[in-house]
């Protein structure tokens, strides 16, 4: 791979913004990500990872896209955690997602597009010192 | 959009009639038609509890408290049809002043939080240094290399007041002064990742979360001191860690942003891991420098410091994970923005642990100078199960206690160290009345028994004497005067143990001591345990309330109850191994726990 | 030496620049307690004795470790100080066996003479003392895990000094134990025996082997004569034991106390030194001019030196000079020359050697060679320390005995033999015959001063009526390897051998400062007790040992010549390649 000059970087950067902050995503894609630290593994995060991989595949919900990440810091009650981002849907982190629960977030919440009863659902930090 | 309303049905807010009020919001969405405009759905608890029963509504993210089942029906009249917010229910923090325009994540668990070195934690993929490049990464090593020149990087650091994550909060910028001005043909920078508190796991947390905003720090740093080599000390124990850190070592690599000649300029600086068998000790920067050396991790004097002679006797920075984690975004923002965070003194964030009894135990960055009040009852959601709150331990192994009366000092390096505790890497555990204070000084100081590098005669014998006699005041066997004994050994530890891990060794014991001096005197003199947690204080008592009925005497696992049936039972003190199964199967309340 | 000026209690002193409070506070007459530091060792600071105020300063400071800052004041002596150390010599009496009656370093031990200075009458803390077995695997020294103060002074000297690796630490927190390496028996581990870990043990964790009683059973023992001879740097050291100042040269009562002990007939090590001179000197004259064999030799006179080139250069054994130490030829001629002499039967005869050295004890048992004369050549090797031992047992009032002499025909030495006791002795008093022998003259300056002195590898090239030849004496095994580095780069490339003759030593100084020698060894002993032997050289009317007359008399009547098969079948050895763990 080519060494990135500063030019490089920065062109990177506005592209995978973007993307990061959903500004350029079609109107089914669906994002979903996984707290994927040794708390969430530990907790059966991999488990939870495999059973949404195979709700989506038998659902047809081709457009998803599904991305591992650190802790977000609900390492008590909150893991496996897993946030879901769907367009028309406000964005939600769910809490303690098993196998079973995994799979209800596709079909209920990606393609019936109502909340998961039943779960926990946590908040984000709602600051960002990057975007203050 | 559609909406959701969630009601919160946490233990606590279940007690305060959360059910009705979810039953009630059905029969109104029903009555309304509203089936297909809104959800209504069940969720766990908001750690909110004070204030609850709680409702959420989304999309609007509107936060209702201290709802009552009534409410139900104006809330979906107004708030579902008309779109309108029911002002008298939303919640209004100290800081929200604009009711309608309150968000609701200000509350609960993130409200008092404010991330920096987490930033990234939780929301980019770790694997992918792409969107770590997305939220401006290694856009901080671009200025430093393009815009500054390595006096203005250590100034603006010295500006931001950045003091060192790991312990004692030693200023940044004077340990990277200090290799600055060190002459030598070749200067190291050491991450350290060897995290050893019992309890602590935000580097973990940073390096599986944010790898490379460490990398990218390391750079700096390397630029900043005129180092080429980096060098992250990891414990083996932490394989997702090292794992992610291979991955984004090589994806900086591949794209030039560590290196040889780095975004084309003439810098450049290397990055490679070496892991550590997890010795406590090694967390100690000398003993850490040994250890990479090929040596027994063991200490050595300071001075020399590593600034002036490190790793192979060359000049060296060592800063810990969470404190690098910081160094972009400082950079990025500017040294004055990280001084309007935090206290005077030290400026900025802190990660903490938070563990133990503990309602949301889990981690959190919250801004210096936040009270343990808001850490423990607001962001942590209070004591588990309604108990009484008896004391934080911060600072793990080589902090203290802190009490009831110093929950509202606001927790700095200094404060907590005025408190006798210390910062430390920031573990917080939280205990509540069913713990009993020897119980845990005796942990900690079990923990410095096992992990004293041995070296020093103070810290080596030292912890064990003092475990020692926290064992004998545990079953009982203790005088008065080994707590003069005690102290002894302490200061002894304290001012004449080589490393700051042999000096801070007996903080658990004159912390305690300290704070608790009553509970000692209640074990030694009286031989009593408060909590229960020291067995050989507690003895199991028929009253005479007993009828006879025989249910502990079956249940008894070691056969110490006798008593015929319809007979008063007796417990054989001699053989009883305080298991407590008697109470739990005794429907009469007829067995005293002393 | 650049000096700073620091106080020391208030009281100014000139310092050096680079040294410790400790250095500093020893100036200025102040006696700052230890226990892990060591005049020989870098100090690291482990047991916390030495703790001082830096005045302005809350935090205590280790003087051991800490440089010297120009114009602070130290205050080494204040009540608080003095509890704090109370209280760490209190832990580590706490941890310690309190066994003092019957321990090795009974009276001769640091940590007692701290506990009495600190008059402490009790130990206020629950004793920790270790379940650990004494190891007792090797002929030299046997280590008591259980004493063991964990002030690493062994370890540092087989580490840093003698470059063996064979002790080090293991385990931590409590647990931490002095251990060989890989936690084998020390007889299975690199050590080599030079009991330099011995030298330095503040207590009683590491000792040489005992064996006094059996020479104690052998003198009883019918029909048994007790021959014994005594090393070089025995006659400079022994007088210690009895509260003479180092150096003092006792020889003459060291005869007499051994005969006062029972032994039958008294020799010197120093005739078997000259024999070894003649030996290995013509080993050595023979491949300089016939360039037969391999350049340079090597020494072969210490047992530590030998063992450790076993182990970790068996590549040089062609280098090696095969002549046997003067203790082993010693032993050998006892047994064969003397015997035949005075029509003793060998097997009747108890050969015990009085070495400064712990490794000796190894050394006699070492290979088949040993028993050259059918039997082992020395049956015994008892230290300078346990020869002390024995003659106050015996009441012997050491210090007034009347000077004696020692037998014949194996009892006469001259001064090159005296100075093998120390580095540079053994190459200058081969270089002596050498001379001879290659310019068939004698040499007239006998003092070869560029093999002399303390540095710990010492060059020089010597003319031989216009041959030069290039040699090198190095002690301390840390010192060692750069010569045998330089060594194998010049036979790897082909390049010239930088030198033709090289002497190993494995104790720093020589054996004047061997791991049996009386305890408190420093530089300062180590210069009085090398001042004896160069004194006692100078003193003697032979300074070369082919002017020994009983030399030339074993030869005439006995061996024959130099190098001869006779020569080879009793003085003479093999090396092999050994692991350096066994297992």
């Amino acid at each position: 791979m080519a060494k990135m000059s500063l030019e490089d970087l920065r062109k990177m950067k506005d592209e995978k913004k973007k993307i990061l902050d959903r500004r350029e995503v079609g109107e089914n894609d669906i994002v979903i990500r996984i707290g994927m630290a040794t708390c969430g593994i530990a907790a059966g995060a991999k488990k939870t990872m495999e059973a949404l991989f195979d709700e989506i595949e038998k659902q047809g919900l081709n457009e998803t896209t599904i991305k591992q990440s650190g802790c977000m810091g609900y390492c008590d009650k909150g893991e496996p955690t897993v946030e879901v981002k769907v367009p028309g849907m406000p964005d939600t982190i769910y809490g303690a997602v098993n196998e079973d629960f995994a799979r209800r977030i596709i079909k209920e919440h990606c393609v019936q597009r109502k909340l998961v009863d039943g779960g926990h659902i946590f908040d984000r930090p709602s600051r960002d010192i990057l975007k203050e | 959009m559609k909406n959701f309303i969630l009601v919160c049905a946490g233990t606590a807010c279940e007690s305060s009639k959360a059910d009705d009020i979810y039953k009630n919001f059905l029969a109104e969405i029903e009555k309304h038609g509203l089936k297909d405009d809104a959800q209504v759905i069940k969720t766990g608890c908001f750690g909110f509890c004070e204030k609850g029963p709680i409702v959420k509504i989304l999309p609007d993210e509107a936060f209702y408290v201290e709802v009552k089942p009534s409410d139900a029906k104006e809330m979906v009249e107004e708030h579902i049809i008309k779109g309108r917010f029911v002002k008298r229910l939303l919640y209004a923090g100290d800081e929200v002043g604009d009711k309608e325009n309150f968000e609701a994540s200000d509350i609960q668990f993130y409200k008092k939080q404010y991330r920096i070195a987490l930033r990234n934690c939780g929301f980019i993929d770790a694997e992918n240094i792409e969107e770590y490049i997305a939220r401006d990464g290694y856009e901080a090593l671009a200025k430093c290399i393009f815009e500054m020149t390595p006096d203005q990087v250590i100034e603006e650091l010295k500006v931001s007041g950045l003091r060192g994550r790991g312990g004692a909060g030693f200023p940044t910028w004077m340990k990277w002064n200090f290799a600055k001005n060190a002459e030598a043909d070749q200067k190291y920078i050491l991450c350290n990742a060897d995290e050893g508190d019992p309890g602590a796991y935000m580097d973990r947390s940073i390096l599986e979360g944010d790898p490379n905003s460490v990398l990218e720090a390391m750079a700096i740093a390397g630029y900043a001191v005129g180092a080429s080599k980096g060098i992250i000390y990891i414990r083996a124990e932490y394989p997702l860690a090292i794992h992610r850190l291979g991955i984004a070592i090589n994806q900086s690599y591949e794209r030039g942003l560590i290196g040889q000649n780095i975004f084309g300029s003439k810098f450049n600086f290397d990055i490679e891991v070496r892991l550590g068998a997890g010795a406590f000790v090694c967390g100690e920067e000398t003993a850490l420098i040994k250890s990479i050396e090929g040596n027994r991790g063991m200490p050595t004097p300071k001075p020399p410091f590593p600034a002036i002679e490190g790793l192979w006797g060359k000049p060296t920075i060592i800063n810990n994970v969470e404190t690098f984690a910081n160094v972009p975004a400082i950079i990025l923002k500017g040294g004055k923005w990280h001084t309007t965070i935090g206290t005077k003194g030290s400026p900025g964030t802190k990660v903490f642990a938070l563990t133990g009894k503990i309602n949301n135990s889990g981690l959190v960055e919250v801004p210096m100078g936040t009270t343990l009040r808001d850490v423990v009852f607001d962001i942590g959601g209070g004591i588990r199960d309604n108990k009484k709150f008896l004391a934080v331990q911060t600072g793990g192994p080589s902090g203290g206690v802190i009490t009831e009366k110093d929950l509202d000092t606001p927790i700095d390096f200094d404060s907590l160290v005025a408190m006798g505790s210390m910062m430390g890497s920031g573990g917080m555990i939280v205990m509540n009345e069913d713990d009993c204070i020897i119980d845990v000084a005796k942990f900690y100081m079990d923990f410095c028994v096992e992990e004293s590098c041995g070296k020093c005669s103070p810290c080596r014998i030292g912890t064990k004497k003092l475990y020692q006699y926290l064992d004998k005041i545990s079953k009982g066997s203790a005088v008065e005067e080994d707590i003069k004994k005690m102290e002894d050994i302490s200061n002894a530890m304290k001012l004449a143990s080589l490393c700051e891990l042999g000096k801070t060794a007996a903080n658990p014991v004159l912390s305690t001591l300290n704070h608790f001096k009553d509970e000692y005197l209640k074990h030694i003199v009286d031989k009593k345990c408060r909590s229960g947690k020291c067995k050989d204080l507690v003895s199991f008592v028929v009253n005479d309330k007993c009828i006879g009925c025989t249910a502990c005497k079956r249940k008894c696992p070691v056969d110490c109850i006798s008593g015929e049936k319809k007979e008063l039972h007796v417990i054989d003190q001699t053989k009883c191994i305080k298991c407590g199964e008697c109470v739990a199967a005794c429907k009469f309340k007829a067995i005293d726990k002393i | 030496m650049k000096t700073v000026e620091v106080k020391i209690n208030g009281q100014s002193v000139q310092a050096d620049a680079a040294g410790s409070i400790l250095d500093a506070a020893k100036l200025a007459g102040t006696k700052i307690p230890i226990l892990c530091a060591h005049p020989d060792l870098t100090a690291w600071g482990a047991c916390g004795i030495c703790i001082v105020k830096i005045e302005g300063n809350p935090r205590l400071v280790r003087a051991c470790t800490t440089k010297v800052v120009p114009g602070q004041n130290y205050i080494t002596h204040d009540p608080e100080i003095q509890k704090i150390r109370k209280t760490v010599i209190e832990l580590i009496l706490s941890n310690h066996p309190q066994e003092c009656l019957t321990c090795a370093r009974n009276q001769a031990c640091e940590l007692q003479k701290l506990a009495t200075d600190f008059c402490i009458r009790e130990v206020p803390y629950d004793t920790n003392i270790m379940d650990l077995p004494k190891d007792t695997s090797t002929e030299s020294v046997i280590l008591d895990p259980v004493k063991c103060v964990q002030c690493g002074r062994c370890a540092l000297v087989c580490q840093s000094l003698q470059d063996v690796w064979a002790l080090e630490f293991l385990e931590r927190g409590e647990k931490t134990r002095l251990a060989p390496s890989a936690d084998v028996l020390l007889d299975e581990s690199p050590c080599i025996k030079c009991g330099q870990c011995a030298a330095h043990c503040p207590v009683g964790a590491i000792y040489e082997k005992d064996e006094t009683d059996k020479f104690l059973a052998a003198v009883l023992a019918k029909n048994t004569h007790v021959s014994v001879q005594i090393a070089p740097a025995i006659r400079v050291a022994l007088g210690e034991a009895f509260g003479m100042k180092p150096g003092s040269i006792v020889t003459g009562k060291i005869y007499a106390a051994l005969r006062k002990l029972g032994a039958d007939s008294v020799f010197d090590t120093n005739f078997g030194a000259d024999l070894t001179v003649m030996e290995e000197g013509s080993e050595f004259v023979e491949k300089f001019l016939n360039r037969k064999g391999d350049l340079p030799q090597l020494t072969s006179c210490c047992p530590a030196w030998t063992d450790y080139m076993e182990k970790y250069y068996p590549d040089m054994i062609p280098h090696f000079s095969t002549a046997k130490s003067p203790m082993m030829m010693q032993g050998a001629m006892a047994k064969t020359y003397f015997a035949q002499q005075k029509n003793l039967d060998p097997k009747d005869i108890y050969s015990v050697a009085i070495m400064p050295c712990t490794a000796k004890k190894f050394e006699i048992r070492r290979s088949s060679d040993m028993n050259s004369s059918g039997a082992p050549d020395v049956d015994l090797v008892l230290t300078t320390r346990e020869l002390g031992r024995l003659i106050k047992m015996a009441g012997i009032d050491f210090e007034n005995l009347a000077d004696e002499k020692a037998d014949s025909p194996i009892g006469l030495y001259t001064g090159a033999g005296t100075i093998f006791g120390v580095t540079g002795g053994v190459m200058e008093a081969a270089l002596r015959t050498a001379y001879k022998l290659v310019a068939g003259e004698e040499l007239k300056n006998v003092e070869i001063n560029p093999v002399r002195g303390t540095d710990g590898v010492k060059k020089g090239v010597i003319d031989i009526k216009g041959t030069a030849v290039k040699v090198a004496a190095a002690h301390g095994m840390i010192n060692v390897k750069s010569i045998l580095e330089e060594i194998r780069e010049a036979k790897k490339t082909g390049k010239p051998m930088p030198y033709d003759f090289v002497e190993v030593m494995a104790c720093y100084g020589g054996c004047i400062a061997g791991g049996g020698q009386p305890y408190e060894t420093d530089d300062k002993v180590r210069a009085a007790r090398t001042a004896g032997l160069y004194t006692d050289d100078a003193k003697s009317q032979l300074r070369c040992s082919h002017l020994n007359p009983e030399i030339l008399h074993i030869y005439e009547k006995f061996l024959g010549k130099p190098c001869s098969d006779k020569a080879h079948k009793y003085l003479h050895t093999h090396y092999q390649k050994r692991p350096v763990y066994k297992k």
